[in-house]
């Protein structure tokens, strides 16, 4: 038997308030790609930086090609060859490739002759398929070539432990399939990779072996060949999951939502939206599919009036709301479940009858200059005993819920609003599989009422099961429009990188 | 989280959200910790730590007139404290408490000369009017940068202080020098009509029941209002204010005013109530103290009135230690030791500190 490259053993590590690591084991052999599957919360980025040095196990021992480690820093694990590569980057944007990579090294060794070290990266990248260019700076790079480069300064450093997490939630179909391609190449040099994922397809794609975490826990480990869908998802979840929810036809009505050239900017004045022409109609999830930062956020905002139009027209039930204000809008029947939950959907330090009343506080919870707080009271409770929340103290701050029955709470709010129109931004964004599912169950039944739903996703298998339409956004713009009942999930990536739609539009 | 890219010796990983009990807890071992600071202190230059404290006690409270000069002490720093509150619920900072306070006493100072012959009903209500405008106009000039164009209020503010306190200055000095007042920098005498009633033989006057009252107000406008509702949406979260549709500028300057307005009221009392005239540095720094008074209780308005009488009786036994030869710089030592230990126990409450005991810095 070979020599493993990592042996974990009960690894144990506690937050306030939630047993992240509970006695985990985990190993990897030189050449495998090791998938860590779990749900959210399930403590997988718990344990990998635990790995790469960045956290301190409460209890465990870890050893490296059979030597016992115990990493003080993240310095430490990269010196004995643990490379990761985080959920979010670690580069500096005003910076080259070139620099970037050497950045961690460089503190180590004299100042580096900069023509050798992008000669050495050009090699390095050409020998694994990971293009980009060194002399690049950070920002002009998309989502994907930072990736690569954050592969490529593990690599660098001379990783033969390399871990991503969660490497795919930020790539296009084709993007994953050429990232599983170079890493599978990597694993044939000798190195040992760990892919954390949630997507139980992917481990059926690519993994030699994989580990099953549930709740903190590692529940198994299995080979390639005693993998089967099914088994991981009950694994992952543990109790038995149904794949499809039954979408019922819905009778589309008039136009609710209708969008004509719309251009607006991003934070940095740039150019974000550049000429969006679409409608949504009653009783339609219109999915918006594209790569994260084409302008999303972007058309969330304009829509419900927290972000400047520059040019172009917004109809909403045939009244022009553009640039209206987003009180107006609220007022005209648009609800808003917003990317960011936590600072923009809800405030966090406030309990939950506050954040039920923060859209009709003016009108339905007022009484003179004087809140309603009985109502907002008998409400709140209505609200979390229909959409099933578990809440044990409506006063308490509502940062205490988890991320389920936070969702579930914004959703209660502004379905209760009775909206035309619902703009949901990953609306199901960090959720476990059961609260997904019920996220996805509010949304349907809202449809089934005639409210006209826009949803925002960076989840393609979502946006499928979901919407009657897809449009796809890239660049600032709809780039084309598709049915989801004649989709195909190639074309869709195309059109995610920007090709042109071919062919006629099926509406 | 440790996401950042360096690591340093401490760092500090979010708690969950604090106990009801800690609320309380908190600001009472903030006391006794700042009590324990200001003993060592004195143990040090060779004092007997309980025997200070216990004058300073007995002169705060142990004696009927200590006692009324706490509470007269303390009636600046309860309005001064829930002006600057109404501010810090928002998360607007403002410092310039003690500029409102002295431009309330200009506003209020202006209305007492203007109507010297007028019956009190008439003189008091105006000088009221008059403190709380200049008080609170003075607190929309920084207010206005800071909501359309995002200049940081903290130092606008404070800088304000300085030109209110010289501009009381140039007028004590000057065009409101009272001539019969052997060259001191005071104003003449204000008019039975422009002096608040005060309770019995002591110095207690009406800006106590206005104080209380105010703090009343504010409280159900915090907390039970539609205005303090979006005070309190603002200041938690910003985005969520806005996602709601508040407009946040018009806010901040309504806010400011409010809060400016409070402030100037402290001034107004402070004059017709204790010193009758306007003179030159008539407040010892009541706007600063009151920052501290406002920390204390968390924000908390009727938390305040009782801060506000610590605070009046640490000042007042501060006096009584002095004769004992200990430097009333004790009394600052001691407010100062509360602050930081208040703020640190908000930190305690929040997070959870963990020593690191490596030095890495990675760059990874
Ligand atoms: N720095 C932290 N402080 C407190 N709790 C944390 C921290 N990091 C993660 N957790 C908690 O630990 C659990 C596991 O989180 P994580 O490892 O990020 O899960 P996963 O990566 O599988 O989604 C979650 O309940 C999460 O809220
Ligand atoms: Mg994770």
């Amino acid at each position: 038997m070979q020599e493993l490259l990592l042996k974990m053993k009960q690894i144990t590590k506690k937050f306030p308030g939630v047993l992240a690591n509970d006695n985990i084991k985990l190993s990897v052999k030189p050449g495998e790609i090791h998938m860590l599957l779990g749900e959210n919360g399930s403590g997988k980025s718990t344990l990998m930086n635990i790995l790469a040095g960045l956290y301190k196990p409460d209890i465990g021992e870890m050893y490296i090609k059979g030597s016992k480690v115990n990493f003080k820093s993240p310095r430490d694990a990269i010196n004995a060859g643990v490379g990761m590569v985080h959920q979010h980057f670690k580069l500096v944007d005003n910076f080259t490739v070139a620099e970037n990579i050497i950045l961690g090294s460089a503190g180590t060794k004299l100042k580096l002759n900069a023509a050798q070290a992008e000669q050495d990266i050009k090699l390095l990248a050409s020998k694994y398929g990971l293009a980009v260019d060194p002399a690049a700076k950070i920002w002009q790079l998309s989502v994907g070539e930072k990736q690569r480069v954050e592969i490529l300064k593990a690599l660098y450093k001379g990783s033969d432990l390399l871990i991503l997490d969660e490497p795919t939630a930020v790539l296009t179909p084709q993007e994953t399939r050429e990232l599983f391609q170079n890493l599978r190449q990597m694993a044939q040099d000798g190195r040992g990779i760990v892919v954390i994922t949630h997507k139980l397809q992917e481990v059926m794609d690519i993994a030699d072996r994989v580990t099953v975490l549930r709740a903190g826990k590692a529940v198994a480990t299995l080979n390639r060949d005693e993998i089967t869908e099914k088994d991981l998802a009950w694994l992952m979840v543990g109790r038995d999951v149904v794949f499809q929810q039954q979408k019922f036809a819905s009778q589309f009505g008039v136009k609710v939502l209708e969008l004509n050239e719309v251009q607006a900017m991003n934070d940095n004045s740039r150019p974000a939206l550049q000429g969006v022409t679409m409608d949504v109609k009653e009783g339609e999830i219109f999915g918006i599919a594209g790569v994260a930062g084409n302008g999303q956020r972007e058309l969330a905002e304009v829509i419900t009036g927290m972000r400047t139009c520059s040019s172009g027209s917004i109809y909403l039930d045939n009244k022009k709301i553009t640039n209206l204000s987003p009180q107006k809008i609220i007022r005209q029947g648009v609800s808003h479940v917003p990317e960011d939950r936590m600072g923009t959907g809800l405030i966090p330090k406030l309990g939950s009858v506050d954040n039920i009343m923060l859209k009709g506080y003016r009108n339905s919870y007022a009484r003179g200059p004087f809140l309603d707080y009985k109502k907002a009271s008998a409400d709140t409770d209505k609200l979390v005993s229909d959409f099933n929340i578990k809440l044990y103290d409506p006063s308490a701050p509502v940062s205490l819920l988890s991320g389920g029955n936070l969702q579930k709470l914004l959703l209660a709010r502004e379905m209760s609003l009775k909206p035309l129109l619902l703009v949901a931004v990953y609306p199901v964004r960090g959720l476990d599989v059961g609260a997904t599912e019920t996220v996805h169950r509010l949304l349907l039944e809202q449809r089934a009422r005639g409210t006209a739903i826009l949803l925002i996703s960076e989840d393609l298998d979502e946006i499928f099961k979901l919407s009657d339409r897809v449009g796809v956004i890239f660049e600032g713009q709809i780039n084309g429009i598709i049915n989801t009942e004649h989709a195909d999930l190639e074309e869709i990536g195309l059109l995610m990188m920007g090709a042109k739609q071919t062919g006629d539009m099926p509406q | 989280m440790t996401t950042d890219n360096t690591r340093s010796l401490i760092s500090l990983e979010k708690k969950l959200s604090p106990s009801p009990v800690m609320n309380i807890l908190v600001p009472v071992i903030s006391v006794f910790l700042a009590l324990l600071t200001g003993a060592i202190f004195l143990a040090l230059t060779g004092k007997d730590p309980i025997q200070v404290y216990s004058v300073m006690f007995n002169g705060a409270f142990g004696t009927k007139y200590g006692l009324t000069e706490s509470i007269v002490k303390a009636i600046p720093l309860l309005l001064a404290g829930l002006g600057l509150a109404v501010a810090f619920r928002m998360q607007l900072w403002n410092i310039g408490g003690e500029g409102q306070i002295y431009m309330g006493a200009f506003g209020a100072t202006w209305l007492a000369l203007l109507l010297p012959d007028q019956p009190a009903w008439v003189v008091l209500p105006a000088m009221m009017l008059a403190g709380a405008a200049a008080g609170g106009l003075w607190a929309v000039i920084p207010a206005i940068p800071r909501a359309y164009l995002g200049v940081n209020e903290i130092i606008t503010t404070l800088m304000l202080n300085y030109v209110a306190i010289l501009w009381v200055d140039y007028l004590v000095y000057g065009p409101w020098k009272d001539p019969a007042g052997y060259n001191f920098p005071i104003t003449p005498s204000f008019s039975e009509s422009a002096i608040l009633p005060t309770f019995g033989d002591t110095r207690i006057h009406a800006g106590l029941l206005i104080g209380i009252v105010l703090a009343i107000i504010i409280y159900l406008i915090i907390f039970r209002t539609k205005f303090g509702y979006e005070i309190r949406v603002i200041g938690e979260s910003p985005g969520a204010a806005r996602y709601a549709g508040m407009n946040i500028s018009r806010k901040i300057i309504v806010v400011m005013l409010i809060s400016g307005a409070v402030c100037g009221l402290a001034g107004m009392a402070e004059l017709s109530g204790v010193t009758h005239r306007l003179q030159q540095g008539f407040s010892p720094g009541y706007g600063y103290t009151a920052i501290i008074v406002a920390w204390l209780t968390r924000l908390n308005p009727l938390g305040i009135i009782i801060a506000a009488l610590l605070f009046g009786g640490m000042q007042v036994g501060g006096f009584a230690v002095q004769m004992n030869g200990v430097p009333a710089a004790v009394v600052s030592m001691l407010q100062g030791g509360l602050l930081f230990f208040v703020l640190g126990g908000e930190i305690l409450m929040r997070y959870r500190v963990s020593i690191n005991s490596c030095r890495g810095d990675d760059k990874a």
